[in-house]
């Protein structure tokens, strides 16, 4: 976990730099607020797997003995297959598709939407496979 | 330690229950990463098809002074299109949807991608996304005609009006959700799946490479999703985000849109380079030379690549020219470090010019020379002069050419055996190659000279007494050499599917994890995996005798 936390405490520490230089270079508002949203995209993930790599052993994956044995077990649900994204993108589509052919499309659109968060999250409770 | 390891299982509901539903069903309703990064890519193909004829027929317009082929309005909108295409729907969702989308899991040994179904809802936002860019073409006012990156004013209603402008803005929403949800998909997958053994630093470095891809997917895309909406809102909520007369600024949009563009280029571009770092190694038969060098390289070019935005704006005059120019000109030396790598990893090896390694020797030619007229215009003095002209044209167009169709169809031809357990026809791969290689120099090496003569770019005509015509017919024959190349590639595509030739799981013997699947590979990849002892696991399974030297500083598990 540690190289991860690293790479992300990086970009931080890359964009807080740049900001700073280019702000008392340039006083250019537009990019240096930019550059300071970047640095807290980096900042967020990167403190929090830090404080993790900190607290816990390092993983089979981390460790460059660990054996195949180590690793076994459950690794996670992996859902085969499910239709609810496709339901959930077309519905995204026509709600996107409103603003330009008449916010009728918003009607079906809803109803994709809100059917596949509530199919998906059924999916999800009765074990993640269809 | 020639002794394989029970690969761990995966937690499964109905183990009888494996392939899932078949057919048209099986497309629609699919998580399996191999899947959806198969749909990715033939959707991404369709789209190159697409943006392709559309080039032809500028090329075709250009033929001579004053063409007649296309309307000034219908030249604007396939230039437009073309570009768009290209760049958001070919050259982006080919690497990280779909090419990484197959690979990644399979390189660090995961049985599938993080979260499945966001994979899958990825896929189709951009599909709708990809439908909803050419729906432009069929409302009344005709397709986005702003070119890819639609500046304000330009725009703005006033300049831009119709529904085609409005459609191209959402198809960008669209797949920008997409993007950003691949991004996340697959940082978590290699921060979170990996095999055990399979350290950092001993992923592939395709691998790597899609990691900084991915952290540039979150920082530029968000970015221009958020540009195009304000841009939206200017043209139908009544803003002034960018419209001078509410007191906007328009060059606000030219900050926020390159904030994500250059970053951008190098999400096409670094896909592309891990393709080629894949690629040498195996056809050279040596481990790669300077392994850690070419992950800090990758880091870098990513970093200062979204430190430079602004220097495709050092004409509007109000940008900090020294500070952009001097970063860009760094993306040069980690650029630097790993052609020397690269050429490091030929030298001396035992090189086979297969299909892909041809590709990706002409990757390096390619690259090479947008690259260099990339540190060219580096320099303000250079692009003060330059800009606006064929000559960036032919600039990033080499780079995005070299990167995203000379590498990217080495990848493809790499890994085309594990994605179908069939071989390609190597005669028709290297037709393919030689036809695509001369068409792409005779393309757009006339439109440097174009360039520096100062003939503008994105013009439906010019005059006819500069002496512009040859080059631009030279363009023109070697943009209808590079079509026929493509033709070569889709007739190898059917020969290799109307008469299979087995490839077997592993035909190039090549070093990283995916080639220990099968081919193609089986539901959750994996039944069995190698002990993972340097970042060439496949090749030291099979060459127990010749361990691979190893780069990383950990050697606590030998043989």
């Amino acid at each position: 976990m540690r190289i991860e936390a690293l790479i992300m405490i990086g970009v931080a520490l890359f964009f807080a730099m740049t900001g700073v230089i280019y702000w008392f270079w340039g006083y250019e508002q537009g990019g240096t607020v930019m550059l300071i949203g970047t640095t807290a995209l980096g900042l967020l993930p990167g403190t929090y797997y830090y404080w993790w790599s900190r607290r816990m052993k390092p993983r089979p994956e981390d460790r460059p003995d660990a054996t195949m044995e180590e690793g076994a077990g459950v690794i996670g649900a992996f859902p085969d297959s499910s239709v609810w994204p496709f339901v959930l993108g077309m519905g995204l589509f026509l709600v996107v598709l409103s603003v330009v052919f008449g916010l009728w499309l918003l009607a079906p659109g809803f109803a994709l939407v809100v059917s596949a968060a509530v199919g998906v999250t059924a999916e999800s409770r009765r074990g993640g496979t269809v | 330690m020639t002794v394989l390891a029970e690969r761990p299982q995966v937690a499964h509901e109905h183990p009888e229950h494996h392939e899932g539903p078949t057919g048209i069903l099986k497309w629609l309703t699919s998580t399996d990463h191999k899947v959806i990064g198969m749909n990715y890519m033939i959707t991404s193909l369709v789209m190159f098809f697409l943006a392709g004829i559309m080039a032809l027929f500028i090329r075709a317009q250009l033929t001579s002074p004053s063409g007649a082929v296309l309307s000034p309005q219908q030249f604007n909108e396939l230039f437009t299109m073309h570009g768009s295409l290209m760049l958001y729907l070919f050259a982006g969702p080919f690497a990280f949807g779909g090419l990484a989308n197959y690979i990644v899991p399979l390189q660090v040994g995961a049985p599938d991608m993080a979260f499945p179904r966001l994979n899958a809802l990825s896929y189709w936002l951009y599909l709708s996304g990809s439908i909803t860019m050419l729906m432009g073409f069929m409302v009344a006012g005709g397709a986005a005609a702003f070119g890819w990156v639609a500046y304000a004013p330009l725009s703005e209603p006033t300049f831009s009006p119709g529904s085609g402008p409005d459609l191209w803005i959402l198809a960008l929403a669209l797949t920008g959700f997409s993007a950003i949800f691949t991004g996340v998909n697959l940082i978590t997958t290699i921060f979170y799946l990996r095999a055990p053994g399979m350290t950092m630093f001993r992923m592939p470095i395709f691998t790597w490479n899609m990691l900084v891809t991915a952290l540039l997917i979150l920082i530029a895309f968000p970015i221009l999703t958020a540009a195009v909406v304000l841009l939206f809102a200017d043209r139908h909520f009544g803003t002034h985000i960018y419209t001078v007369q509410g007191g906007g600024v328009p060059v606000l949009y030219q900050n926020l849109f390159w904030f994500f563009g250059h970053p951008e280029v190098y999400i096409l571009a670094l896909p592309y380079f891990g393709i080629a770092t894949d690629v040498i190694p195996v056809f050279s038969r040596k481990p790669l030379f300077g392994y850690k060098g070419m992950t800090f390289a990758t880091m870098s070019i990513a970093a200062l690549s979204t430190g430079v935005w602004a220097h495709h704006m050092f004409t509007t005059g109000v940008v900090l020219l020294p500070f952009f120019s001097l970063l860009s000109l760094l993306i040069a030396v980690p650029t630097g470090i790993k052609f020397f790598n690269w050429i490091g990893t030929m030298w001396r090896g035992q090189i086979t010019f297969a299909t892909p390694m041809l590709f990706s020797v002409g990757f390096l030619f390619a690259f090479l020379m947008g690259g260099l007229t990339g540190v060219m215009l580096a320099s303000p003095p250079i692009d003060f002069v330059t800009h606006d002209t064929y000559f960036v044209v032919a600039h990033f167009h080499q780079v995005l050419f070299g990167t995203a169709v000379f590498a990217g169809f080495s990848g493809f031809y790499f890994w085309y055996p594990k994605f179908t357990g069939r071989m390609y026809r190597e005669s028709l791969g290297k037709a393919h190659f030689w036809l695509m290689f001369i068409g792409f120099w005779v393309t757009f090496m006339p439109q440097y000279q174009l360039g520096l003569e100062g003939m503008p770019r994105r013009v439906a005509t010019y005059p006819s007494g500069l002496g512009w015509q040859f080059l631009n017919r030279m363009s023109t024959v070697g943009a209808f050499i590079i079509a026929l190349s493509f033709a070569v590639f889709l007739v190898n595509l059917w020969v290799s599917w109307r008469k299979p030739v087995p490839a077997g799981d592993n035909p190039w013997d090549a070093h990283a994890l995916e080639w220990f699947a099968t081919s193609p590979p089986v539901h959750h990849n994996f039944t069995k995996l190698p002990p993972i002892r340097s970042e060439r696991p496949v090749w030291d399974f099979h060459h127990p005798e010749s361990l691979t030297v190893r780069h990383d500083h950990s050697s606590g598990g030998t043989s």
